[in-house]
């Protein structure tokens, strides 16, 4: 409700200390609102204490820790190797991108990331690139769904289906793959695999033209997410933004392209950056990116050392038996093996003392381990950094402004997951 | 952006960065050390880390902040180390700055009027080790919920847990690791001393 009325004071800073005064009394208290943990649109377990006027949000003071695991502590009082499949569940949407970013992190703490048999290094990269659709898929499908779009959430999830297939049919599990180990993997790729991923390929890219006819020129799902939480080039740096995030504000970061590591300075792609850094721009980054996964996967089919049956027995281990388990054959048989399969076991890979941080570009930003080593089979310290966590920390700067409907938009397009950003 | 793709259009190398802030504080800061590839300086008072993180944004070009973790070396004096990794995402070289902060003091300037993402990082360190940072805006506990006791990150801490009001949420049993028959402990010597035996976490 509008109301005039006159002022007699001549300063104009006191005269705008006092309307805005009298403004709070036409408008009443604010509202404190309280959004989470348990709610459908902050896929997981995120808490938002929202400060309302009327529709307004005023202030939003997200609220984490519901899932914290104590990851990091764990990791002190276990070996390297048998923290693996705790990485599974930092970001669970991309469970073998994080297999791979662990595992990267311990062995340039050995020295070994160089020596990593190419074939290796090809099939950590499908990996990733399958993690990083799998987790576009999920967070888009849901970000959509959020809006309305339900249709787009059955579409994705059919796709992710099939790489839930192709991730079990590489490691036995769908979810908790832990496939990594330090220093290779846990097994070469089966024989048909390379076909799967290609029939993937071929069946992907069309659900993804449907899924962009849905949205990309719809004119509710634009008009609901254009111009909305604009995140400046300045400020998604200063807030440390990574991943899609911040290259939907137009900062050409990625850690594949600025500090390659694997083979990826081997493939071409493309890396996406948005134009303005609103919520439409960073699904149409996530967009592409799927595209560009896609490309990178059908140039590692080709290239891939020893193809598909792997006839020339190239190896997907590091020769070193200090780092690697030796072949069962060869422990039941061979008394160096058993003493080598004996110590890995029991104390681990032998780390030197030292300190490293390695940062991998996992879909939803840069996850990063630094390890603090004192030599030995288990971590000083390892600290995780989660790119969800940082990216959330935003929050209380883009929500002011914006009405409560848009919360669950700008959720989905920061697209977080809490088992990450809790530990 | 003016750099091509994948290569960065003026090569300068973190060490050389290193120097100059070598250079710039003489004494304060240490020799760069390198290891892995990366490259560490030491700042020997963590009262001038803010003044030596200004200098590396605005002189130095290190505009992101990637992370800040803290390090416990119990039994050590000083106790605590918190670590800084930058990184200047126009020349894209990466630098980590350590200072140790004394367990009496337990408190240091925070980074805040640097780079905004040090708050949550500094609200988890406050969360985990109990390090306090002077000038912070909002220093709460982020990761426990607020009026937990203890600080679980620091090595007395035990991997079971501490008794606390909620028992059904710190748990109070010991944790299946917690004193196993095959528990490695970093540091533990060479191959003949590391042989696995029982660790008593409360020695």
């Amino acid at each position: 409700m509008a109301t005039v009325q006159n002022l007699e004071i001549r300063d104009s800073a006191a005269r705008a200390a006092q309307a805005a005064e009298e403004l709070q009394d036409v408008q009443g208290d604010r509202m404190v609102l309280n959004m989470g943990p348990s709610h459908p649109a902050t896929h997981g377990v995120l808490r938002i204490v929202l400060e309302l006027d009327g529709e307004i949000i005023t202030k939003a003071d997200p609220d984490v820790g519901y899932l914290h695991r104590g990851d990091e502590k764990i990791a002190e009082n276990m070996t390297y190797t048998q923290f693996i499949p705790y990485t599974d569940r930092l970001d669970y949407l991309a469970p073998l991108a994080n297999n791979v970013a662990y595992a990267l992190a311990v062995e340039k703490l050995l020295g070994i990331e160089k020596d990593l048999p190419p074939r290796c290094q090809y099939i950590r990269v499908m990996c990733a690139e399958l993690a990083r659709i799998s987790a576009h898929l999920l967070g888009l499908g849901a970000f959509a769904m959020d809006l309305g779009a339900v249709t787009v959430f059955l579409l994705t999830f059919t796709e992710r289906e099939k790489i839930y297939n192709l991730a079990e049919s590489v490691c036995g599990a769908r979810f908790t793959t832990s496939y990594t180990r330090i220093g290779g993997l846990m097994r070469d790729i089966p024989p048909t695999w390379l076909d799967q991923c290609r029939k993937f390929c071929d069946e992907f890219i069309p659900a993804l033209n449907e899924v962009e006819v849905l949205l990309t020129r719809n004119r509710i799902w634009v008009d609901r997410v254009r111009g909305l939480a604009v995140i400046s080039k300045s400020d998604a740096i200063d807030y440390g933004l990574s991943g899609p995030n911040l290259r939907g504000s137009g900062v050409e970061w990625d850690l594949r392209k600025k500090q390659p590591y694997l083979c990826y300075q081997d493939l071409d792609f493309d890396v996406p950056v948005g134009a303005v850094g609103d919520c439409y721009d960073r699904y149409l980054v996530r967009m592409e990116e799927m595209r560009q996964s896609v490309h990178i996967l059908r140039q590692c089919i080709e290239k891939i050392p020893g193809g598909a049956e792997n006839k020339a027995k190239e190896p997907v281990n590091v020769s070193d038996g200090k780092v690697v388990l030796p072949p069962k054959q060869k422990v039941l048989t061979k008394m160096e093996e058993l003493i080598h399969q004996f110590m890995l076991v029991t104390e681990g890979v032998n780390c030197p003392p030292g300190e490293v941080y390695f940062g991998h570009e996992n879909p939803k930003g840069e996850l990063g381990f630094y390890i603090y080593s004192k030599g030995g089979g288990t971590p000083y310290r390892m600290k995780i950094r989660a790119p969800s966590f940082v990216n959330l920390s935003i929050v209380p700067k883009i929500f002011p402004g914006c009405l409560i409907s848009d919360t669950v938009a700008i959720l989905g397009s920061l697209d977080f997951v809490m088992g990450e950003c809790d530990r | 952006m003016v750099f091509r793709r994948g290569l960065f259009s003026r090569m300068v190398t973190a060490l050389e960065q290193a120097k100059k802030i070598k250079v710039r504080f003489g004494d304060l800061v240490s020799e760069p050390a390198e290891f892995r590839g990366e490259v560490t300086l030491k700042v020997a008072d963590p009262e001038k880390i803010v003044e030596v993180c200004r200098y590396t944004k605005s002189d130095l070009d290190f505009n992101y902040l990637v992370d800040i973790s803290s390090v416990d070396n119990y039994g050590d004096d000083p106790r605590w180390t918190v670590v800084y990794h930058l990184r200047g995402l126009m020349h894209g070289c990466e630098l980590r700055l350590q200072t140790d902060v004394s367990e009496e003091k337990s408190e240091l300037p925070s980074v805040i009027s640097v780079w905004n993402t040090a708050n949550w990082h500094e609200r988890e360190i406050y969360d985990m080790m109990g390090i306090r940072f002077r000038g912070h805006p909002d220093l709460r506990r982020i990761l426990m919920w607020e009026g937990y006791p203890y600080f679980p990150l620091r090595k007395d801490f035990p991997l079971a847990g501490k008794p606390s009001e909620l028992p059904g949420v710190a748990f109070t049993k010991p944790a299946p690791l917690e004193g196993g028959p095959f528990v490695t402990v970093a540091g533990g010597g060479d191959a003949t001393n590391r042989e696995p035996r029982v660790r008593n976490p409360e020695e």
